[in-house]
């Protein structure tokens, strides 16, 4: 249960020394994306119109106001991840993504291209919206405004975190784990509520 | 959530505990949102019989309130159109805002209970229509399971809503009142109050834990509401409250004074 505080863009070097339960700080550049954002990418086949070489995404729709040609932070909070794992594959492999941040975590499919690529998830708190805000320094620079507010942000951020590593590039899935272990449990939680197994 | 920091063992789960507790400080004291999912909007009026109103009145108003909120302050638009998926950023719509209603005897005010219900918690609300020959132990199985099924998506530890008997459309509802009462308290009925208490201890020895990445403290509370039912059903609904479990409320005398709380 290492602690890493990490500049980006990510190499695949670093990504692959995390491990699930360590904890990331990150400084430097994160891009926000959502559901619209990856359709366009993926099913509209729009190339992104910025290098996601080495990137950090992360799963959110931002509540931003434009002042002038300059947007301001609202709140910007973290959505659930698992609406969107059929992209990161994609994500990873055509565009270089090495990590992404969100809530609830991925699949089967996104674990597999984090092994092969060399990526990983790193779970953000959900719910906790005013902390992860005021880590972002500045929204630098917002491409595809037409669908704001599921648009493709780029966001300025000092020390952004706690995020737990919950899938690494070695296959490892702290969330399966986690559920592969409750359900263990399972036959003796059921005993105790009188459940017939 | 002090108390159940204080329950919980593992580090990762102490971590998480500190940033909900980091982010609650941050929202107090910047008066800032304490998540971007400021939800649909769920009234829960109850009109006290020495309280006289113009309930469409009141129904409008809320309305109004609901559509203020978004456009003049920071709640996030995030009602849509269910088939053009056309959000009219305003979080109403046709059917929307949600207002219950109920009467209470006596009381001489308009108490109004507003839940902001995000959809990281919703998404993993269930319901199921058992038979008597099921009997109570599907009721139980059924909300572990649902539980541990929703694993980290409705950002645990939040509360468990459980809605026990009445129809298809009451028991879900009784599980929406559920999640709406006080973290913590127990069901009126000692019968209903133990299985709240049992179903507590089953769901927190899962080790879901905060966030659903592993540790003691699954839940913060398992709250039933039930109410009779047909002869032949057995129906059981889960709703579940992430650990912000957001709730406002205000309740209104006829001298026009307001009583803020929760």
């Amino acid at each position: 249960m290492a602690t890493y505080t990490l500049a980006t863009p990510l190499t695949e070097e670093v990504v692959r020394k995390l491990y699930v339960r360590d904890t990331v700080i990150l400084n430097g550049t994160i891009f926000g994306i959502r559901d619209l954002t990856q359709i366009r990418i993926f099913d509209h086949k729009m190339d992104p119109p910025v290098s996601l070489k080495g990137a950090v995404c992360l799963h959110t729709a931002p509540s931003l106001k434009k002042v002038g040609d300059h947007w301001e932070k609202i709140c910007v909070g973290t959505t659930t991840s698992g609406r969107m794992d059929r992209f990161t594959p994609g994500l990873m492999e055509k565009y270089g993504v090495r990590a992404i941040i969100g809530k609830g975590g991925q699949y089967q499919a996104s674990l597999e291209a984090m092994k092969k690529f060399g990526g990983c998830y790193l779970a953000i708190v959900g719910g906790a919206a005013a902390l992860e805000t005021n880590q972002i320094v500045e929204v630098e620079k917002v491409y595809w405004e037409d669908i704001h507010p599921e648009a493709l942000y780029q966001f300025r951020v000092k020390d952004f975190g706690p995020l737990t590593v919950a899938m690494d590039s070695h296959g490892n899935h702290l969330y399966f784990e986690i559920k592969a272990q409750a359900e263990k449990k399972l036959p003796e939680i059921y005993k105790r509520l009188g459940i017939p197994v | 959530m002090r108390k159940a920091y204080d329950r919980e063992t593992t580090p990762t789960g102490k971590e998480i505990f500190r940033t909900f507790l980091r982010n609650v400080e941050v929202a107090d004291g910047q008066d800032v949102l304490i998540c971007q999912d400021t939800g649909l909007p769920i009234y829960m009026v109850k009109i006290g019989s020495k309280f006289s109103v113009d309930g469409a009145r009141v129904s409008a108003a809320l309305k109004e309130g609901a559509k203020r909120a978004t456009l003049e302050h920071p709640f996030r638009g995030s009602s849509t159109h269910p088939v053009t998926r056309v959000n009219p950023q305003t979080s109403v719509g046709e059917g929307l805002p949600i207002i219950y209603w109920d009467f209470v005897p006596e009381n001489d005010f308009l108490d109004i209970l507003m839940v902001p219900k995000g959809s990281g918690s919703e998404n993993m609300s269930a319901m199921k229509m058992f038979i008597p020959a099921d009997g109570v132990a599907a009721l139980k199985k059924f909300v572990v399971d649902t539980v541990l099924q929703s694993g980290s998506n409705p950002c645990p530890p939040g509360v468990i809503g459980v809605g026990i008997g009445g129809t298809a459309d009451l028991v879900s509802k009784l599980a929406k009142e559920a999640i709406a009462r006080p973290v913590g308290s127990h069901n009126h009925d000692p019968l209903f109050a133990k299985m709240e208490d049992e179903l507590y201890e089953a769901i927190n020895s899962l080790g879901l834990g905060p966030m659903g990445l592993g540790g003691s403290v699954s839940t913060l509370a398992v709250h039933i509401e039930w109410a009779y039912t047909h002869i032949t059903q057995n129906p059981v609904a889960v709703n579940t409250q992430c650990w912000p479990a957001r709730r406002a409320r205000a309740k209104i005398y006829p001298d026009g004074r307001v009583e803020y709380g929760f």
